[in-house]
């Protein structure tokens, strides 16, 4: 058996302040957050991505991933999670490399929107002030991101998803240990 | 200045204490012990279990103490201590055909395997009040149990399945949903709406069970069987592979034997109507498999506009935990919205005078 | 220190998870009702368990708490739950409204605008606004889908062609980010505008119907009206006799057995910082 390595060093607080950041970035498409909590997850998973899956994964929620082998141990091991190879059954979804075509998760039915799968992106780094012109719910007036690293054509597919509102996916944006967050209701405009 | 009376920490200290006072009464009285209402509240205990959703005796007899005999508050108490617990596991279904009996009873058949057992029952009873029980001291004579086989005693609806004459439920091994944990979806698993009977409050369940009867769902209800007795509970832990006992439990089961015409592609048979409950509470298992037949209604082809039909109108409104919380928050200060509705109606008053002042001139 | 026996807000971890992600769909989804597995909580239902629920899984060691009922701290309720937030989480807990990271409120929007570094959470009874025109939640549900809201201005317009005015004073329906109908919970409508746009994350629990739903900060939320009867907000046309304001929403008092009424601020910090004001500026 490998050495796994340890989860949040304080399961109950660590998990509560990650959720708080998570969900200051979700109310602020676009603004980045910081995750405060010290954990060393196996590579190639971010402190951002881990800390948002040991506070938010559970047995409850089927995880897709392509992280491998051992980040899935680590996660199972820490959130009880099941894993699943098929990514449309998963409430989440974790993506390191290239990022799955949004088209192929579960976005939700018309009167359950809320069962649209959250996926979490690992990227190269967010930068704040310019790149992506992102409006809607949560952004008094425009919110600039530029996203390191972001799949090719994702404003393309984003707008395809912002379309089937409000089904649709949300998106956990991941770097080292910053966090930023696209919820389904944003609009994006090229920079 | 007149300044308004608010509420503050003190005010709710104060009648916290007076409560407490009020609990124990007169101290001239030697106080209630959990064991003496646990032993002589018994049907108080086993409704309180029902209803707080949580099968234990010595909490439930203490939040009936807590309570000062209030039944639903005693629920109340034990339900939001039982959301506290850690889940270990889940229990293999009980096999009730093996339960150890203290009474049974068919309305259906006058002799059958394992006979009809009274057992400690009020009926027959005639509802005189004993005086000599108010006079302390009189000890209940020793009712030695005569001996029986009770080792094999068949479900009653057992022996019509077997005949084809009563409708078999579906079998299914998949995990049955869970109400403690996922709020309620329409249309309601059966699984799902037996759990919410089970915990619903015994007097909703009661009137709701009685309307079938009078024609409000045209229910033809036969007691097929009352079981009540006790029974082991097994759960199989993941790492050891097998199942263990971990203990009995008192439990209520009803099988109502009801009609059912049949249709060009099943024969004419009977349907069941299932009760089971926490402890010794045989109205309350019946009222439930009065309530399960009633909202089988759609799924059998019939009618379902009476109440005890109706899925939703049922199950949102059976559990007092939740009803009591509601009625009663009418006591919480209202007077933001009351004010609103004044100064709406004053506004509307003024046109309207307004109004006819204009017409009249 | 917290109480003994309990977790950190006495919720167990798996519960203030459910609620958490049920929480981040809702501000994915703005006015969107999400079900959730409400638990029993130690206060009864419709007192403000859905709210505490919420609370109990945002709230963290740093945060300083606010509890407000008709818009007054030491209403009886607001000073049980405070306390009960005390006992299970050992946070600050404040009454003055700019101290507050976090404030529950039952029927209540503070006066005080809401800055973006505050969370307002709701106690909600009925989440849902269609509720009195249509009982059956698999009907509303299936309404709410195809954002069809048509029986909700057919009875507004009734009250118009009747009354000559919109009868509703409370709990007056907003259409949030112009897709979802939503209940304001029971708030005057004299409050609704101070949803609209608000810097402030606002979120909505609702126990005994297991709902969560929120109103993302800076997010469109109009009441519904009509063109020739626009919404307007009513407050009682007096000033409020300790602070003299004119703009705040005002509790009336019956002084007298002979028709004496007086009127006071129902926001008791928002009245109590104008009793201050003057004191503080002439010093």
């Amino acid at each position: 058996m490998t050495h796994l390595s340890p989860g949040f060093a304080d399961p109950v607080l660590d998990a509560q302040a990650s959720f708080r950041a998570i969900l200051e970035a979700m109310s602020r498409p676009g603004r980045i957050q910081r995750i405060e909590a010290r954990i060393t997850p196996p590579a190639p998973l971010c402190t951002a991505a881990a800390a948002a899956l040991l506070s938010l994964a559970d047995a409850d929620t089927p995880l897709w991933l392509d992280a491998g082998d051992t980040v899935a141990e680590w996660l199972r091991f820490h959130c009880g999670t099941p894993i699943t190879p098929e990514i449309g059954a998963a409430r989440f979804a974790l993506a390191c490399g290239t990022a799955p075509s949004l088209e192929v998760l579960d976005v939700g039915t018309d009167e359950d929107p809320q069962l649209g799968a959250t996926l979490i992106l690992q990227v190269a780094g967010l930068v704040a002030g310019d790149g992506w012109r992102l409006t809607g719910p949560g952004i008094q007036h425009e919110h600039r991101l530029r996203v390191l690293g972001a799949p090719a054509d994702f404003t393309a597919a984003w707008a395809r998803n912002h379309t089937l509102f409000p089904r649709g996916i949300d998106v956990l944006l991941c770097a080292g240990d910053s966090i930023a967050a696209l919820p389904r209701s944003v609009t994006i405009a090229e920079g | 200045m007149y300044v308004a009376v608010k509420g503050g920490e003190k005010a709710i200290s104060a009648a916290h204490a007076w409560l407490d006072e009020t609990r124990r009464g007169d101290t001239g009285l030697p106080e209630l012990s959990v064991a003496q209402i646990e032993q002589q509240m018994a049907l108080a205990v086993d409704r309180v279990m029902a209803e707080g959703s949580c099968h234990d005796r010595f909490l439930a007899a203490l939040a009936i103490k807590q309570a000062k005999g209030d039944l639903i508050e005693a629920a109340f108490l034990l339900r939001a201590y039982r959301t506290t617990l850690p889940r270990f596991g889940a229990s293999a279904p009980l096999e009730t055909s093996r339960m150890r009996l203290r009474r049974r009873i068919s309305a259906t058949y006058k002799d059958l395997p394992g006979g009809q057992v009274l057992g400690p029952t009020f009926d027959y009873t005639h509802r005189l009040l004993d005086f000599a029980l108010a006079a302390e001291g009189r000890d209940a004579p020793a009712t030695p149990e005569a001996p029986t086989d009770m080792t094999d005693v068949p479900r009653v609806t057992e022996i019509l399945a077997r005949e084809g004459l009563m409708q078999r439920e579906a079998l299914s091994e998949s995990e049955p949903g869970d109400l403690t944990r996922e709020p309620l979806s329409f249309p309601a698993s059966r699984a799902v709406r037996l759990q919410n009977l089970a915990r619903g409050d015994e007097g909703f369940l009661l009137a709701l069970g009685y309307s079938t009867q009078r024609g409000y769902g045209n229910a033809h209800p036969f007691v097929g069987e009352i079981r009540v007795g006790h029974i082991g509970v097994e759960i199989t832990p993941p790492e050891l592979g097998f199942a263990i006992d971990i203990g009995d439990i008192g439990i209520t089961e009803c099988q109502m034997v009801n009609q059912f015409k049949g249709s060009r592609t099943e024969p004419a048979q009977f349907t069941r109507g299932y009760g089971l409950v926490f402890g010794h509470g045989e109205r309350r298992a019946m009222s439930m498999a009065l309530v399960d037949r009633g909202l089988r209604a759609r799924e059998l082809g019939e009618e379902a506009d009476a109440p005890a039909q109706q899925e939703e109108f049922v199950l949102y409104h059976s559990d007092n935990i939740e009803a009591t919380g509601f009625v009663e928050h009418l006591k919480l200060p209202h007077y933001v919205d009351f004010q609103s509705e004044l100064e709406n109606l004053r506004t509307i008053r003024r046109a309207a005078e307004a109004e006819l002042r204009e017409a009249a001139e | 220190m917290t109480e003994a026996g309990y977790n950190f807000a006495y919720l167990d971890e798996a519960t203030k998870r459910m609620i958490r992600r049920a929480i981040l769909k809702a501000v994915a989804i703005p006015g969107h009702q999400i079900p959730f597995g409400a638990r029993e909580m130690p206060l009864p239902y419709g007192w403000g368990t859905g709210g505490i629920q919420v609370t109990a899984s945002i709230l963290g060691p740093n945060d300083v708490l606010k509890v407000i009922d008709q818009g007054a701290d030491d209403t009886t309720n607001a000073v049980s739950i405070r306390r009960f937030f005390t006992r299970v989480a050992g946070i600050a807990t404040t009454e003055v409204t700019g101290e507050a990271s976090i404030i529950q409120t039952r029927h209540r929007i503070p006066e005080k605008p809401l800055t973006e570094n505050q969370i307002l959470v709701y106690q909600v009874p009925q989440p849902e606004p269609l509720f009195r025109l249509e009982p059956h939640r698999a009907e509303t549900r299936r309404l709410h889908a195809l954002a069809d809201y048509g029986l909700m201005h057919v009875r507004l317009y009734e009250d118009i062609a009747r009354l000559g005015h919109i009868a509703k004073a409370y709990d007056y329906p907003v259409m949030v980010n112009e897709r979802y109908l939503m209940s304001p919970s029971p708030i005057p409508a004299f409050d609704n505008p101070k949803m609209h746009q608000m810097a402030a994350l606002q979120l909505f629990g609702a126990g005994r119907e297991k709902r969560i739903y929120a109103v993302p900060p800076y997010t469109p939320v109009r009441s519904l009206d009509f063109e020739d009867h626009p919404f307007r907000p009513i407050r009682a046309p007096h000033a409020c006799a300790i602070c003299g304001s004119t703009t705040s929403y005002l509790d009336e008092l019956v002084t007298d057995d002979a028709g004496g009424r007086a009127f006071i601020c129902s926001d008791t910090d928002y009245c109590q910082e104008r009793q201050q004001a003057p004191k503080a500026a002439a010093e």
